[in-house]
């Protein structure tokens, strides 16, 4: 009849979130008899009639229309199989990858070669687990240099913020090209790459405090090789952002 | 009174520790009394050799090991047919509390490593494999408890240690998943009557519940002081 979790209650897998029929199962929930119980370990997260968990831990499961950071693992005939650090390889084949025509049998390494890492779009997930990518989208492309950093997946909403106002605070003030996989992958290239690193790192960990942007802001302020705040807002007003209260 | 001075439905010390390990994805450490059990867990990953793969559902790979000082005599070390067993009853006593479905053709690899044996090897086991799974963020109906109970003298007594395992007329592990109110695994080392099994079953779901709340105080602790 009831909801017996307050929202961000941390619960293990088997404790009951609500009673009755009144609510339904989201993510990281189900349904057992007349109760919902929790899947994993993680935070608890209530969506008007929805009460699920956001998981603490855990490997990516991927979904269509994820962007994700990937790297290729294998150039067959007419594929490119990627990793894309969940259990399952993906595909991307190559219509999906260039708009130019593709002699039959030429040698797909010049596009893409093993090693290389590329930022792509699920374009599907089959019940059997084979993954579709595509190129063929707005920011996706092969990114070259930099370094790549992983973190929990199912704390990215978070690295990113609100309307993006977390990461674009870390881009601003290192000056760093950041792009974030759906799959807990963050490519990180510029001057201060270190600094970016340990700052997406403090986000992975301190995911769930409160007011975490301006503590992120404080140490990035701290940090020497940091762009002077006037310079940032400069930056700020030219990309026409809002900062978060 | 037993002859470490417990009451016959007491627990030994019982410590229960998650995240004790930084490589593995998930990890745990149980002490239960002289029986020290820590387990790692990876997965669910992609599942090699092929053949072992299901189209449907994950496929559990567990590994219960018992380290060479782990006991009185010194234990030859590597994998016998007792381990063998142990490893496929613990594996089948924690698949019923997985959501196998949602990772078809993947495995999940779970180490059991025993460092000191005094008896229900195989419970401190499991419960350590439980908490490990939780911290590995795998989707779960509910924790697994487990532990073993008996009949010494005409008492049923819980969690026997191994000197009192020579004196009981049958020890009996089990696991029990609270949330579900099942129970996974179920043995007998011996002969009891029907009544007895009935009576020491009782005795040790109560004492799996009470394993069960150190197992989540434990899952707790870990992520509470993560969030700090």
């Amino acid at each position: 009849m009831a909801i017996l979790k307050n929202e961000k209650d941390l619960v293990v897998p088997g404790e009951v979130l609500a009673e009755g029929l009144d609510y339904l199962p989201g993510y990281g929930a189900f349904r057992e008899g007349d109760k919902i119980l929790a899947k994993n370990v993680g935070i608890v997260s209530i969506r008007e009639r929805n009460v699920g968990v956001t998981a603490l831990s855990g490997r990516y499961m991927p979904k269509a229309g994820d962007k994700v950071i990937g790297e290729v693992l294998d150039v067959q005939m007419s594929t490119w199989f990627l990793d894309i650090n969940s259990p399952y390889q993906a595909s991307l084949s190559i219509g999906e990858a260039s708009e130019e025509y593709v002699e039959r049998g030429a040698d797909l390494s010049r596009y893409f070669d093993v090693g290389d890492v590329l930022y792509a779009k699920i374009i599907s997930v089959s019940k059997h687990k084979n993954i579709q990518l595509t190129m063929k989208d707005i920011m996706c492309k092969k990114l070259r240099g930099g370094k790549i950093v992983n973190i929990t997946p199912s704390k990215v909403p978070r690295l990113i913020g609100k309307a993006g106002s977390m990461i674009s605070m870390i881009k601003e003030k290192t000056g760093c090209n950041i792009v974030i996989g759906q799959n807990g992958r963050v490519w990180i290239k510029g001057e201060n790459e270190d600094l970016a690193t340990q700052a997406v790192a403090m986000v992975n960990e301190k995911s769930h405090l409160d007011g975490l942007t301006n503590t992120v802001t404080e140490f990035l302020n701290a940090s020497p090789g940091v762009k002077t705040t006037s310079e940032a807002k400069v930056f700020e007003y030219v990309e026409g952002e809002t900062n978060e209260s | 009174m037993r002859a470490d001075g417990r009451a016959s439905e007491e627990l030994r010390e019982l410590v229960v520790k998650a995240g004790v390990f930084k490589n593995a994805e998930g990890s745990a450490y149980v002490k239960m009394g002289n029986t020290v059990a820590v387990a790692g867990v990876y997965g669910p990953r992609e599942l090699f050799p092929k053949f072992l793969q299901k189209a449907d559902r994950v496929h559990l790979k567990c590994r219960y090991n018992m380290a060479p000082f782990s006991t009185k005599d010194r234990k030859r070390p590597g994998q016998d047919r007792r381990s063998q067993e142990i490893s496929k009853v613990v594996a089948d006593a924690l698949e019923p509390v997985i959501f196998t479905k949602e990772f078809p053709k993947t495995g999940i690899d779970i180490y059991i490593e025993i460092l000191q044996g005094d008896a229900g090897t195989r419970c401190a086991g499991i419960n350590a494999a439980s908490v490990a799974l939780a911290d590995a963020g795998i989707p779960m109906r509910g924790l697994v408890a487990a532990v073993a109970a008996g009949k010494v003298d005409g008492d049923y007594v819980l969690d026997l240690t191994y000197n009192e395992e020579e004196k009981t007329k049958a020890d009996v592990p089990v696991a029990y998943a609270p949330s579900m109110k099942k129970i996974t695994l179920l043995q007998m080392d011996g002969d009891l009557s029907q009544e007895d099994v009935k009576n020491v079953v009782d005795v040790a779901i109560k004492g799996c519940e009470k394993v069960h709340e150190a197992q989540v105080g434990a899952l707790k602790n870990k992520y509470k002081e993560a969030m700090l």
